[in-house]
């Protein structure tokens, strides 16, 4: 077995024995079920929850408002990322800013969006797009900047018009960063909204959540919670398949 | 950065002023749009900048909100000390076990992704409401970015310093004092800014959600109660307290990597 499938099977394994491990733990009553309940039982209502169709409209509120925020920061995100590297004194200017912007506590500005927009998406998809927008910004530039000197000259020597220059040549050698951007921006918009909803809001997955711990319904609570979590992790184990897929046809080509 | 060839490095008090210049300027566009934002919304949703900054001098006077302040930072303090701690130990030891290291950093970057929020419940159900809580959420927001900076500082480090070490025979300890410690220290001193400024947003969540003390409780309690001054008031105390300790943190990170360059 090569090291690589050892490291990997290792993970399966360490991942499910934990599951296993809290199966157990919530069978012999070791931990309380009012605190926890078993997996197979959160995974069995979850279920129930998708066939009955009584969370459809949570989902649906929840994606189309991550949709929304995730594709706004992206396109942003990038707009503002390609101006700010074409001109030096502005981005020495939000260098700094740019920074120290993750260390903002965002979410404390929502109750404020509230009292701006009115409890509905709006003030969710605002904080999302906020959330997840200098993650754009900021990959853009990094890749920008990470565009070797040779292939800009290149275009030049081929008299390549800018337009070609750019589609040909400086998107496909910043792509891997902009790929990252686009993970960490659907990844923060996502946790924007789900956190927005969790606060103060009047549907959506996050209000399921917070609604059902408030009616300490165990059973709704920890189904929605292995939802998002299930939801959160599949994603992110997409993207960053793809992106081994494309790092590979990177390095052959 | 630029394809146009840098021109003589213009004097430093001149570079330093044009550099405050851009922050004055930056600053002035903040509270044009916070203003503008004001006249669009008016007061039923967001104070102006000059009567919010007139609150908050009255507000900081008074005792009932250093009361709030420090319930949060007493929480903040003890999450930010145990996701330190955890965080190295943990980022040391799955550093120099390359087999656990390589196990288990997609399941930390995973865990970093995932919108912990939806697991204060979970927290809530174990701890109970209180300040055990928050502290327990800080440490989820926290200390995955310390490990995970850690670990990374670990795995990278130039193996030749190492190599040394064994050749000249230090103990386990001395190798992690002298030679291991102040290797990772640039990358462990990122890791401890990044993660306390999640730490700072955890013990914040936690607060909005469900507690009864605290900034977070506060800013919620002022838009329950239609006290818009209050939120916006306390906003900005704590933007300008994060934004703060993280320049802090920023010039001392800064220090180290130059520090540990001309060591190399």
């Amino acid at each position: 077995m090569s090291r690589q499938a050892a490291i990997g099977w290792t993970r399966v394994a360490v991942i499910v024995g934990f599951v296993a491990a809290i199966e157990v733990l919530c069978r012999l009553k070791v931990i309380n079920p009012l605190t926890l309940i078993p997996p197979s039982e959160m995974a069995s209502s979850l279920w129930e929850l998708i066939v009955s169709g009584r969370i459809t409209d949570d989902i649906a509120q929840t994606f189309s408002t991550v949709a929304i925020a995730f594709a706004l920061s992206v396109v942003t995100g990038f707009i503002l990322g390609a101006v700010i590297h074409a001109l030096p004194r502005v981005r020495r200017a939000v260098d700094p800013l740019l920074a120290s912007y993750y260390s903002i506590p965002f979410f404390v500005f929502y109750p404020l969006l509230i009292a701006l927009f009115g409890l509905n998406t709006i003030p969710l998809i605002v904080i999302g797009f906020v959330f997840a927008t200098a993650a754009m910004v900021i990959s853009t530039l990094n890749g920008l900047d990470r565009v070797p000197r040779v292939m800009s000259k290149t275009t030049r020597v081929l008299r390549m018009s800018s337009a070609r220059s750019v589609w040909f040549v400086t998107l496909p050698a910043a792509a891997p960063y902009l790929f990252t951007g686009l993970k960490l921006a659907l990844a923060y918009s996502f946790i924007g909204v789900i956190a927005g909803e969790f606060i103060l809001s009047g549907g959506g997955l996050g209000f399921s959540i917070a609604y059902a711990y408030n009616n300490f319904d165990n059973q709704t609570m920890y189904a929605l919670m292995m939802f998002v979590l299930v939801i959160a992790t599949v994603m992110n184990g997409a993207l960053h398949v793809w992106e081994q897929h494309m790092m590979r046809r990177r390095t052959r080509s | 950065m630029t394809a146009q060839p840098t021109a003589a490095q213009p004097p430093a008090w001149l570079a330093l002023s044009s550099r405050a210049l851009d922050a004055a300027i930056l600053l002035a566009l903040f509270v044009a749009v916070w203003q503008g934002l004001y006249a669009y919304a008016g007061d039923s949703a967001i104070t102006s900048p000059l009567s919010t900054l007139a609150y908050a001098s009255d507000l900081v006077r008074t005792s009932s909100f250093w009361g709030h302040a420090q319930a949060t930072l007493v929480a903040f303090v003890y999450s930010l000390v145990i996701s330190i701690a955890l965080g190295v130990v943990l980022g040391l030891v799955l550093g120099l076990q390359r087999f656990a290291g390589d196990v288990a950093e997609p399941i930390f970057v995973a865990l970093y992704t995932i919108p912990k929020v939806t697991l204060y419940p979970l927290i809530l159900l174990i701890f109970g409401l209180g300040v055990s809580a928050k502290v327990a959420f800080g440490v989820i927001h926290g200390v995955i970015p310390i490990i995970l900076f850690t670990l990374n500082a670990v795995k990278n480090i130039n193996p030749v310093l190492l190599r040394t070490s064994r050749a000249m025979r230090l103990t386990q300890w001395q190798t992690v004092t002298t030679v291991l410690a102040p290797a990772v220290m640039p990358e462990l001193i990122t890791g401890v800014r990044v993660g306390f400024s999640l730490t700072m947003l955890g013990v914040l969540i936690g607060e909005m959600f469900a507690s009864q003390r605290g900034l977070g409780f506060l800013i919620v309690n002022g838009i329950s109660l239609h006290n818009v001054r209050m939120t916006t008031a306390v906003i900005l105390i704590v933007v300008v307290f994060a934004i703060a300790a993280n320049g802090l943190l920023l010039w001392v990170d800064k220090r180290m990597r130059r520090g540990a360059a001309g060591a190399v």
